[in-house]
């Protein structure tokens, strides 16, 4: 049994210790706000929050969450209303496919935690781990510098 | 193919300018005299029954069905707006069903930028007729002329108070009754949301987290499935030893059809775990007949081949050119590379019915390849569509749903999800073809073209399901092995292999060849824009040499020879918000410009791109990009323009840095990293600029793939600016520029 804080819920679940977060998340945890990309920390859909860090589930074995927060997509909305960052993605219709979205949300949430006012190039550095294939890069360098603006 | 060829000849219509819509006449139907049937619009003409499209609720709701299919390109919303205006309601009325095949009309495959033309034109005279028999019930329960009746959200109104709402009207089966194509769609300045940027309709959904996707959904008693591929295309299973992997942890079983190996476990980290495992107790049989990706160009050019003149017009030949000039270019494999690795959920209920839930493009034609590989009544496969990450053309999401249901005949009751591993999504998808496109050029004194000869070589183009079992991957590899049809290439107008391969422009003489290759070293088939990408290349590569030779500017030169005015405005409106004619060179930089009407009938779009390149190390960095549409009526302007930025964003990738590698044996391009299948990253992505032409009345024409061609070929064009160097071959790695730099 592994215990950690999801979304600020105390959760316990009967996973094998070896099995990525990315997995128990999705599968036990039915969380839809981490993604399976790569399954290499290579394109960052799977990001999640580690006690406010940006992290890649992919490649994280679940019993490293043992007593933390861990953050999805989910856990930054409030009785379901979308956080200043959802909103401005969604004002800024920064997705097409929106597969990859979820993993940069969270990176960017990790960003604008420790720089609050960043610049276009502060953001792109720091979503430079994550992929987008449908080609939404500029939209959501958009979202980010207005949900910054807006804080 | 069949299906994409009836739509071809839809859009020839389209494209010749008979516009059905606008044989629309007034008043009232029922009394009209019984005229030849008229040409409906889009998909109507193949599903004319109103009701199989439209659903008016008692809960004061419309349901709209729908063959297309959401993937990511914004077309339920933009078809939501549609018929949202023509029946006068309000959009949070509307539902939307979208590519259930047992509940949605037949609309073949949801790609060739076709969901605008096809369903939105038959959404919006779907729409416009149910409204008029509306209007036509209400007139006689309202004792009124329909002419006095007004309609706002539902609610008709008549002279008075007297109203009546189409909740109270629609008690049965009043839209029983198929489209008559007699009813004219409302005036364009009567629309409110088409031509407005109505916000996508799942974009909350996707930005707080809710299910959303294929790989989220988990009914009840769901169990995982993995598979193993072989090492190579045509390996045989010699043996494997299952015992090992059968008493993993969570492993229920191990499926073993032919060379077909699959596993089904309690978890999906368990089902990928017993793969892995299993791979490596499996002896194959090896091939090794591959060209590898620097022997392709060659192989392609003396691979057996069928050569067919698709233009050759010579009357406009008058004079023996003063030059010529020639030039081959070459376009590698490339991949859709989706960011989700495809995925399937297929249950087998006790009734015998197969569902399976996919984000195929294809959902018809799959659930019949599906139920002719496993000997099922066709009857008894339904396919819904959920959504996937995008897919940019036929990937492996069609083989993902074939192989949850070979897992899923295997343990009857229970729902399989399988999703493939990064590596096999990389390896097997059915890539863009690799071409090589010749150019051969006569000119005048001045420089003008006398005779236009383009000659390419490629691969297919479309494998698409098609209802044939041979088409799914894992379906040849079974203990009794379906055969691979021969694929075909696409006929006029939209052409596949040779789409776009005739230039838009007006030469004197024109002649194309295409030398198609039915032969497959690696798997291929329909990916964004099909051989537009490679076509338009080759001949906005060529428009930019024979500018250069003639003293030209690259616009200027273009225009001598554009006469469509849409296109010149296109191609100008793109120059213009560039700043061409102001711009000055700076050390190291260039610019440069393509253009193409997709398909030569789609929509029209010009690219300018300013770069840098870096001599020392021969990287090239995307300063800015500029880009100009016109997809006539625009139904959502900033869909459009998120199709054009996408479009104009994965060409900059796939130009820049995309090629599948592979030996003789197989693929070598397994993931992400820079030497394997890198892709455009956000520190690399140019600001876009994106200016829309709208023009209200045309037909709606598709967006999605129009970007692909003038991207590569303005990129193309600015490296040449930049360094006097000409570039040929695709992708332009800082190895070949710095290799073409030296030269």
């Amino acid at each position: 049994m592994i215990s950690f804080r999801l979304n600020g819920k105390d959760v316990s679940v009967d996973a094998p210790e070896e099995a990525d977060l990315l997995y128990v998340l999705l599968n036990d945890l039915k969380v839809n706000g981490s993604k399976l990309g790569c399954g290499r920390a290579q394109c960052g859909s799977c990001t999640v929050l580690l006690d406010g860090e940006a992290i890649r589930s992919c490649v994280t074995p679940t019993k490293a969450a043992e007593g933390l927060e861990v953050t999805t997509l989910e856990g930054l909305t409030t009785d379901g209303r979308p956080s200043r960052l959802q909103q401005a993605f969604i004002d800024e219709q920064a997705a097409q496919c929106g597969y990859c979205t979820a993993g940069i949300i969270m990176e960017a949430h990790a960003l604008l935690e420790r720089n609050p006012h960043p610049t276009d190039a502060d953001v792109r550095s720091a979503l430079q781990g994550n992929l987008c294939r449908c080609g939404t890069h500029n939209r959501v360098v958009r979202a980010v510098l207005r949900a910054a603006n807006e804080a | 193919m069949a299906h994409q060829f009836r739509l071809n000849r839809r859009d020839l219509i389209r494209a010749g300018g008979f516009l059905t819509l606008s044989f629309g006449i007034a008043g009232n139907l029922s009394h009209a005299p019984a005229a030849e049937a008229l040409k409906l619009a889009g998909d109507l003409e193949d599903t004319p029954l109103l009701s199989a499209w439209i659903r008016i609720g008692a809960d004061e709701t419309v349901t709209l069905m729908i063959g297309k299919v959401e993937l990511g390109q914004g077309a339920v919303t933009a078809v939501a707006q549609v018929c949202a205006d023509e029946l006068d309601i309000d959009l949070k009325r509307l539902r939307m069903i979208s590519g259930d095949t047992a509940l949605v009309p037949n609309e073949g495959v949801t790609a060739g930028s076709q969901s605008m033309p096809n369903c939105a034109s038959a959404v919006q005279q779907a729409a416009a007729e149910v409204r008029h028999i509306l209007m036509e019930l209400a007139a006689e329960k309202l004792k009124a002329p329909i002419a006095s009746l007004t309609v706002e959200d539902g609610t008709l109104r008549g002279e008075g108070e007297t109203k009546i709402t189409y909740w109270e009207l629609v008690t049965g089966r009043e839209l029983e009754r198929k489209a008559t194509g007699k009813v004219k769609p409302k005036d364009v300045a009567d629309y409110k949301y088409i031509g407005t940027s109505v916000p996508r309709l799942d974009i909350p959904a996707i930005m707080t987290g809710q299910a959303l996707y294929i790989q989220e959904q988990r009914p009840d008693g769901m169990v995982h499935g993995a598979v193993v591929r072989p090492p190579t295309y045509k390996a045989k299973l010699k043996k494997v030893d299952t015992s090992k992997v059968e008493k993993m942890p969570g492993v229920l079983k191990v499926v073993r059809n032919g060379s077909f190996l699959g596993i089904i476990a309690n978890r999906q980290d368990q089902a990928y775990d017993a793969s892995s495992a299993l791979a490596k107790d499996a002896e194959w049989d090896v091939e090794d007949d591959l060209p590898g990706d620097e022997g392709i160009f060659d192989w392609l050019r003396s691979a057996p081949m069928r050569d067919e003149e698709i233009i050759n017009e010579t009357a406009g030949t008058q004079h023996a050119p003063a030059r010529v000039l020639e030039a081959t270019y070459e376009r590698p494999y490339q991949m859709h590379a989706s960011i989700g690795p495809s995925a399937a959920i297929a249950t087998l209920a006790d009734d015998g019915m197969l569902t399976i839930q996919t984000h195929s493009q294809s959902v018809f034609e799959t659930a019949k390849a599906i139920a002719r590989m496993l000997g099922l009544d066709p009857a008894k496969v339904r396919c819904q569509h959920i959504p996937g990450s995008g897919c940019y053309g036929h990937n492996l999401a069609d083989d993902a749903a074939a192989d949850a249901a070979l897992l899923a005949v295997e343990m009857p009751g229970k729902p399989v999800r399988v999703q493939y591993t990064r590596p096999q999504e990389h390896k097997w998808e059915p890539y863009g073809s690799a071409m090589v496109v010749k150019t051969r050029v006569g000119v005048d004194d001045s420089g003008n073209v006398l005779t236009w000869n383009l000659e390419l070589w490629s691969t297919p183009h479309g494998t698409r399901p098609d209802g044939e079992p041979g088409n799914l991957l894992s379906a040849r590899y079974l203990a009794k092995p379906f055969e691979m049809p021969v694929p075909e290439n696409g006929g006029p107008p939209n052409y596949a292999a040779d789409r776009n391969a005739i230039a838009l422009y007006d030469f004197p003489a024109q002649r194309v060849v295409t030398h198609f290759i039915s032969e497959m070293p690696l798997r291929v088939s329909s990916t964004r824009s099909l051989g537009a990408y490679a076509n338009v290349f080759a001949i906005e590569s060529t428009m930019d040499d024979l500018a250069h030779a003639a003293g030209a500017d690259p616009v200027e030169y273009r225009l001598r020879f554009l006469k469509d005015e849409r296109a010149r405005d296109v191609l100008r409106s793109a120059a213009q918000k560039f700043g061409w004619e102001q711009w000055s060179k700076a050390e190291g930089r260039g610019r440069g410009i393509g253009f193409a009407r997709y398909k030569n009938f789609a929509a029209m779009t010009a690219v300018a791109v300013e770069i840098e390149v870096n001599r020392k190390n021969g990287r090239i960095r995307l300063i800015r990009v500029v880009a100009a549409d016109d997809s006539g009526q625009t139904i959502n302007p900033d869909g459009i323009a998120n199709q054009i930025e996408g479009g104009v964003i994965q060409s900059l990738s796939w130009t820049l840095k995309e090629e599948v590698r592979f030996d003789k044996t197989g693929v070598l391009s397994e993931d992400w990293k820079s030497y394997s299948y890198p892709i455009l990253t956000f520190e690399e992505v140019p600001p876009i600029d994106v200016v829309l032409i709208d023009r209200p009345g045309e037909p709606f024409l598709g967006t999605g793939e129009a970007a692909q061609g003038p991207t590569a070929a303005a990129l193309g064009n600015a490296v040449f600016d930049a360094t006097g160097v000409r570039f040929r071959r695709i992708p332009f790695t800082p190895k070949r520029i710095l290799a073409g730099l030296k030269a």
